[in-house]
């Protein structure tokens, strides 16, 4: 019989089963990040040519375990709490079969702990995309795979969750448009897996020398199957959890749940196609592939995106009015719950994503203006914007949000929490910005040494890059401090924070479920379908102007930024 | 009589939109959504690779 918890603060209904995953997930989630932050440190300290603290050696090696850490390792974790969330918890269902989640649980810790012992043994310095024909150790991709096999068996659970949910009708209608999200991710979540398990099971094979030869650019194109779309699972995740703390801040509701659910279905369609934007400058791949499947499909995916942050706001801004902050286009922002980190995190993670990480985006996708920065450190720059500030940002919101509901203690240092999503996202913009600048002047990414010192080839970069890496590096210090504040607070709170239950001990607060009067056998109320809308309730962009404005910002940053960088692709090639 | 007034009720209740039907069903939106990018993407990017002339 499927036991359920309530949480007495707000009416969730927890699983059983489902919470011990979703903590284990998450803590594991934390330790990734905790890993990946301090590598990030040392990588910024590098790259700021002033300090330059390690070694070349250290230097890659630290830049491969910190990319896959907070790439894959960070955000896959996280990501299996997420699809427990949204399925289970949001669903009012038991989990479909809890002992293969343990499955998945243990076979991604394994995998993960296996592939950064292989890359701190020394031998697997390869990057995150280990191209071909560099060749690391075997238990590098081994690790990778099993990872892999891990989060694609949280997957079917998911689907499994929603399929159970629905036999038992644990709720009536259409499912939220939160679990909705989620469906989009675990969707996108397969075709990364099995672009993974294509590419990455002959590679192991070649590792150990079963075979004898992977062609370059069939690795890259199928690599990037994995390594671009494991991104997109991050966007989707994140757009959900967006819309999950406009409701639970505001008590707001999607503008029109029909669209927010249509630009939804687009990046189910497009979405994962803008993996072709790396592949933008190979030679043998025709224009027509990597025009479709950048200028045409992914801006569908786009065309997503800027609805997700048009309605996400407005449906924040809607609420607000009707609470009766109606002064101006921005009473509704300025009076928002600036100090409470789940607002605040969340919305820095929208904007960041959308002005930073977005236009950015745009502009790498565009074949002709993406040979001034391709493969410079611009590219790190965007996606930092897109996973640093935007994903990992919209995670750190939810779990300042689970760290009462689920682990069930109080938050410790609650003024250091009110202020650290600025420092992290303040530093994380700092470095982004001047990045993107760094780039547009050429400097090359994942390079330890800006001086070309004793090489055959030099190349003298612009005093103003030096400049630019340095603020850029500084901005990434504050970054990581803003980071290690978010680890004190939350991984504190477990450890430390008021019981709100009296058996939250430590173990409890890592995956031991909580004393067994908590939980009872009665299943949770059927989950009703969302109440209409009050009448007189319009979703025309004029019901939220602030929005409005905001979203007019956008598009004349964006049609300048375009605009400036095809100006700089005309100067690079003197056609005019 | 009260019987037939409220069926066109009831149908109408029962109409799904395609569109719904689609949004509703998460195995049909996995199969297009692994389909898409696996044809545009993987498949075709493929078939130009193996394109490639060999050289001489």
């Amino acid at each position: 019989m499927a036991q359920f918890r309530t949480c007495p603060d707000t009416g969730l209904y927890f699983h059983k089963s489902a919470e011990s995953l979703i903590k284990a997930n998450a803590v594991a989630a934390a330790v990734a990040l905790l890993v990946a932050g301090i590598l990030g440190l040392l990588v910024v300290l590098t790259r700021w040519q002033a300090i330059h603290l390690l070694p070349a050696d250290q230097f890659y090696m630290a830049l491969t375990a910190h990319g896959i850490d907070a790439l894959i390792f960070w955000i896959i974790f996280f990501e299996m709490a997420v699809l427990y969330v949204a399925s289970s918890v949001l669903l009012r269902s038991r989990l479909a079969t809890p002992a293969w989640g343990w499955v998945q649980f243990i076979l991604m810790l394994v995998g993960a702990v296996m592939t950064n012992v292989a890359i701190f043994q020394g031998n697997s310095s390869v990057m995150m995309t280990s191209y071909v024909p560099m060749q690391a150790a075997p238990h590098f991709y081994l690790g990778l795979i099993l990872f892999a096999v891990g989060a694609l068996i949280g997957c079917f659970i998911f689907f499994g969750t929603l399929v159970v949910a629905k036999q038992e009708k644990t709720y009536d209608g259409s499912i939220p448009l939160v679990t909705f999200g989620a469906v989009t991710a675990a969707i996108i979540a397969v075709f990364t897996i099995a672009s993974g398990a294509i590419i990455l099971i002959p590679t192991f094979l070649w590792s150990i020398g079963y075979i004898a030869h992977i062609d370059a650019e069939m690795y890259r194109v199928v690599w990037w199957g994995l390594g671009h779309s494991s991104q997109q699972i991050n966007v989707a995740a994140h757009v959900a959890i967006w819309y999950l703390i406009a409701g639970l801040v505001f008590g707001a509701r999607p503008m029109s749940e029909k669209v927010s659910r249509a630009a939804y279905l687009l990046y189910i369609l497009f979405l994962q196609l803008a993996c072709a934007h790396h592949i933008l400058v190979d030679p043998g791949i025709s224009s027509e592939w990597k025009v479709f499947n950048t200028s045409y499909a992914m801006y569908l995916a786009v065309l997503a995106s800027m609805i997700h942050g048009l309605t996400v706001p407005g449906s924040i801004e809607v609420a607000q009015r009707g609470k009766g902050f109606n002064n101006g286009l921005f009473e509704w922002l300025r009076k928002a719950p600036w100090e409470n980190p789940v607002f605040s995190s969340m919305f820095i993670s929208l904007v960041t994503f959308g002005f930073l990480g977005g236009i950015t985006g745009v502009v790498m996708g565009t074949e002709q203006i993406n040979l001034i920065i391709h493969n410079t450190i611009y590219v790190p720059a965007h996606f930092h914007a897109t996973v640093v500030t935007g994903t990992t940002m919209a995670f750190m919101a939810v779990t300042y949000f689970l760290i009462p509901v689920l682990f069930r203690r109080q938050m410790i240092l609650p003024g250091l929490a009110k202020i650290q999503p600025f420092i992290f996202g303040g530093g994380m913009t700092i470095l982004i910005l001047f990045m993107l600048g760094a780039g547009t002047l050429g400097v090359s990414r994942r390079h330890w040494d800006m001086d070309f010192t004793g090489a055959a080839l030099g190349f003298d970069y612009p005093g103003m890059a030096y400049t630019l890496m340095g603020i850029g590096a500084f901005g990434g210090v504050i970054g990581v401090v803003g980071g290690a504040a978010f680890l004190l607070i939350t991984v504190g709170s477990l450890v430390f924070g008021k019981k709100l239950e009296p058996s939250a001990g430590l173990l409890q607060s890592f995956g031991v479920p909580l004393a067994a009067s908590c939980y009872t056998d009665k299943r949770p109320e059927t989950l009703p379908r969302a109440a209409p809308l009050p009448a007189g309730h319009h979703t025309s962009s004029f019901e939220a102007p602030g929005t409005f404005v905001l979203a007019l910002v956008l598009l004349v940053s964006f049609v300048v930024y375009y605009f400036i960088n095809w100006k700089y692709l005309a100067s690079v090639w003197p056609l005019s | 009589m009260t019987e037939t007034s409220n069926k066109p009720d009831k149908e109408q209740e029962e109409r799904i939109p395609a569109m719904q039907s689609l949004i509703d069903n998460p195995f049909l939106l996995l199969f297009i959504g692994v389909a898409m990018p696996t044809v545009f993407y993987i498949v075709w990017g493929i078939m130009e690779i193996v394109t490639i002339p060999v050289a001489p």
